[in-house]
């Protein structure tokens, strides 16, 4: 839905600024959005001090440091912090990136962390994912065969794998699929970036047997074709792969059969 | 109830159009056709810029200069329907609205296009 102006109730207020931390000399400042679902407050943002020469590099360290030596209300997923597991996805200084894979030092003047643009909020960097990840088993993200299994396994040329290359490398973070703004207008319908890619590396595999009816399923003027090659996606994603381009083949592929 | 759906039950909505190659193969091929067609059409213009009144309308009267500036304004119409339509879909969402904006849409290039049409054969045919 576009939406100009935000709700009311979603409105940024200015915060708190947290205490500088005794007798650090290399500070760092982080505003960092907060929101609650308990106290029925408006979002904010705080602004927290972080002492480099105790701090790892990346913005993840900084998050933690925060929360261990701050504020431990500071809430925020992450696992395997480094860059694998896709849990860190937040909007760093404007950009949807990975808080582990991103160096402060990279970033000039304040660090400013938001949650992905455009989902629902559970908790301060935490957002809700219900739909992307409903949307991404709406397109059985699996190998489908009719004939029968072979006794060892389903084989594959290197060629053939090869195409594989920079489809399989995702990690579902979803920073390409809530940079997309055809996908907050439309993201009910419109399957986004992160879905497509993931339809187009099963598309491609040489060893499914599903492709007609996968085409089929994608084969509609929201789902796939809300797709205006904005290119947000190829530009946020933190492993360097390409959305839009396995968007766009998709698109030839749907040439291809009827033309 | 809608907060009783799965997110699955949502996400499937009504299922695919089985639609939209059509109009996406509809838009690249009149986008072909109208790198020549304006390139002639600009040039058209800009050679009638000193010419008088009758002058213009004899040039115009030439069966393919005619020919040519109807396939121009017809294909570019087409061409703007399926713009509009792309950008009333992005951004309209309610269903009464959309289909007023679409129906609208449609009957705007239609007159639009009648019209220019209607001129051309005019002149050409020396009405």
């Amino acid at each position: 839905m576009v939406e100009i102006t935000l709700p009311k109730n979603s409105r940024i207020k200015q915060g708190k600024t947290w205490p500088k931390p005794e007798g650090a000399t290399n500070l760092r400042e982080y505003k960092i959005y907060r929101w609650s679902p308990d106290d029925g407050e408006n979002p904010r943002i705080d602004t927290y001090y972080v002492d480099m020469d105790d701090c790892g590099p990346m913005v993840l360290d900084a998050l933690l440091w925060i929360k261990n030596k701050i504020d431990p209300t500071l809430t925020l997923r992450r696992s395997c912090r480094e860059g694998i597991c896709g849990s860190c996805a937040m909007n760093i200084d404007g950009t949807n990136t990975l808080a582990c894979t991103k160096g402060a030092d990279d970033i000039s003047g304040a660090v400013k962390v938001y949650p992905l643009p455009h989902m629902p909020v559970v908790k301060d960097l935490v957002p809700d994912l219900t739909v992307p990840y409903a949307q991404l088993s709406s397109i059985q993200p699996w190998l489908q065969t009719v004939s029968p299994e072979p006794a060892k396994e389903w084989r594959q040329s290197h060629e053939d794998r090869a195409k594989l290359d920079g489809l399989y490398e995702c990690i579902l973070c979803f920073c390409c699929q809530t940079s997309c703004p055809s996908y907050w207008w439309n993201g009910e319908r419109y399957l986004g970036p992160a879905v497509l890619l993931q339809a187009y590396r099963w598309l491609i595999d040489s060893r499914d047997e599903a492709t007609g009816e996968r085409l089929d399923n994608l084969e509609d003027p929201f789902r796939l074709y809300r797709c205006h090659t904005i290119m947000n996606c190829t530009q946020a994603c933190p492993k360097g792969l390409n959305p839009a381009k396995a968007i766009a083949e998709i698109k030839k592929m749907m040439v291809e059969r009827r033309v | 109830m809608a907060q009783m759906q799965t997110p699955l039950r949502k996400v499937r909505g009504l299922g695919s159009a089985k639609d939209g190659t059509a109009h996406f193969w509809r838009v690249r091929v009149t986008s072909v056709a109208l790198v020549p067609l304006s390139l002639f059409a600009i040039g058209l213009v800009v050679s009638l810029i000193d010419a008088g009144y009758a002058e213009t309308r004899a040039v115009l009267a030439q069966p393919i200069v005619a020919l040519l500036l109807g396939l121009f304004v017809v294909i570019s119409l087409d061409h703007m329907r399926s713009g509009m339509e792309e950008i009333i879909q992005d951004y309209v969402h309610g269903e009464l609205a959309k289909v007023v904006l679409l129906m609208l849409n449609l009957f705007f290039i239609i007159i639009l296009g009648a019209a220019s049409i209607f001129a051309l054969l005019k002149i050409a045919f020396g009405g």
